[in-house]
């Protein structure tokens, strides 16, 4: 209950608020939703097989998200900032579609 | 599932130590590498940061450990003083879990609203950069070429729309000429008006015909007598005194009203054995008054061809 709040709550402040993005923030915003929404669908799997833990949830969605940015900072470093971040989402979205398929079977076993 | 179910379950799991699938959900999903985690380092370090982490709402951390671990045989979550930790704890888990699902829900509704506006190409990639010019570059190509395109297409359009006004002002025109030389138009302009009485009705239609080809030989351009138009056919017929121009009764005197160089027909008229002294020696009388704007009005209807039909120039 409370993540779906937390969600909608945010969702409606950005909107209301509508911030511009910090400059040094542009590039990895995207990549950190992405990282973000892999943790919230890793959790909502967690939950429906019964082993959700919340530690385990908070602790991998910062690390996602701080280590997705670092990835593709250090690709922005290197000079390959845009492949690395395709393949971040590539990655990240492989794995939505995954845990996406896990909660499906729990949902409606099949 | 409840915070009390939760702590219970904890408090079980902890005590008999965590299964497999304990640790099964790190990193969202991923087992295998959660699985590999060997669990007894799990077990200890999670009591450790679990206080770290909410030193206020868990006074004394550590010495709940161990009564946990051994007092609580297998069963029971309703052990106190670890089920208030662990109330604590999932009070802090759930705190945490809404302010980061609030941070993905805002974060979420920034990025996509400023992806929404052009002011995401100022924190852009260089080679970003480089291939939205590209298609800028080809877009812009591409409008340009349509540009040319519909410009030729609208100059042809326009050229055309001049083209077919001048043809039709230059049929309009032709058609004027026409109708003023075949009768069906009035026409005016500078002319003479010629009158020729005829006292003694002597005289024959050969003087009007001969009168109609000499002004026509001096230059004019169209004629009426009296009120009948002359066209290309028309014909004189009759008695003296009873004369007919296109079947249509004259009443003495004959009234000319010619249009065309008013000199060169007065002349014509008046020269030795021409129209006038052919009329004076019949006793009549001729009267020429030149003027500058003679109006022939009479109409005649248009001769269709009956037999003759347009054929090619060539």
């Amino acid at each position: 209950m409370i993540p779906i709040l937390g969600l909608a709550v945010g969702v409606v402040l950005g909107l209301l608020l509508d911030p511009s993005v910090p400059l040094w923030l542009q590039p990895y915003l995207p990549i950190a939703v992405v990282a973000a929404l892999d943790a919230v669908f890793g959790g909502v799997r967690a939950r429906f097989d019964g082993i959700f833990d919340a530690k385990v949830f908070v602790v991998s969605f910062v690390s996602n998200v701080v280590v997705a940015a670092l990835v593709v900072f250090l690709g922005d470093q290197l000079g390959v900032g845009a492949q690395l971040s395709t393949a971040v989402v590539v990655v990240l979205g492989i794995r939505i579609f995954g845990n996406a398929a896990a909660i499906r079977r729990h949902l409606f076993r099949a | 599932m409840t915070g009390d179910q939760e702590a219970a379950r904890r408090a079980r799991e902890q005590a008999v130590g965590p299964p497999v699938a304990r640790t099964a959900p790190d990193d969202a999903g991923t087992g295998a590498t959660a699985a590999a985690v060997p669990p007894p380092t799990r077990d200890t370090v999670e009591p450790g940061t679990a206080p770290a982490g909410d030193p206020a709402a868990d006074p004394a951390p550590d010495p709940d450990v161990p009564p946990a671990d051994a007092a609580s045989p297998a069963d029971d979550g309703g052990a106190p003083p670890v089920a208030g930790r662990r109330r604590g704890s999932n009070l802090l888990a759930a705190s945490l879990i809404g302010v980061l699902t609030l941070l993905l829900g805002f974060a979420f509704a920034v990025q996509v609203r400023s992806t929404d506006t052009d002011a995401q190409l100022v924190g852009a990639r260089e080679e970003d950069l480089v291939r939205i010019l590209d298609d800028l570059t080809a877009q812009e190509d591409r409008l340009r070429q349509e540009i040319a395109d519909q410009r030729a297409a609208l100059e042809q359009l326009g050229s055309s729309d001049s083209a077919s006004a001048a043809a039709l002002a230059e049929a309009q025109e032709r058609a004027q000429a026409l109708g003023i030389l075949n009768g069906t138009l009035a026409a005016r302009g500078p002319g003479l008006e010629m009158t020729i009485r005829d006292p003694n009705r002597r005289i024959p239609a050969a003087v009007l015909l001969n009168a109609v080809q000499e002004l026509r030989g001096a230059g004019a351009e169209t004629m009426q007598i009296d009120d009948v138009r002359i066209g290309v056919s028309s014909a004189v017929t009759g008695d003296p005194g009873e004369l007919e121009v296109d079947g249509t009764p004259l009443e003495a005197p004959y009234v000319f009203r010619v249009i065309g160089s008013k000199e060169d027909m007065a002349t014509a008229m008046n020269i030795p054995g021409g129209v006038a002294a052919t009329v004076t020696r019949r006793n009549g009388t001729v009267d020429i008054v030149q003027s500058d704007d003679v109006l022939v009005d009479a109409l005649r209807p248009l001769d269709v061809p009956q037999y003759a039909e347009p054929g090619d120039g060539d």
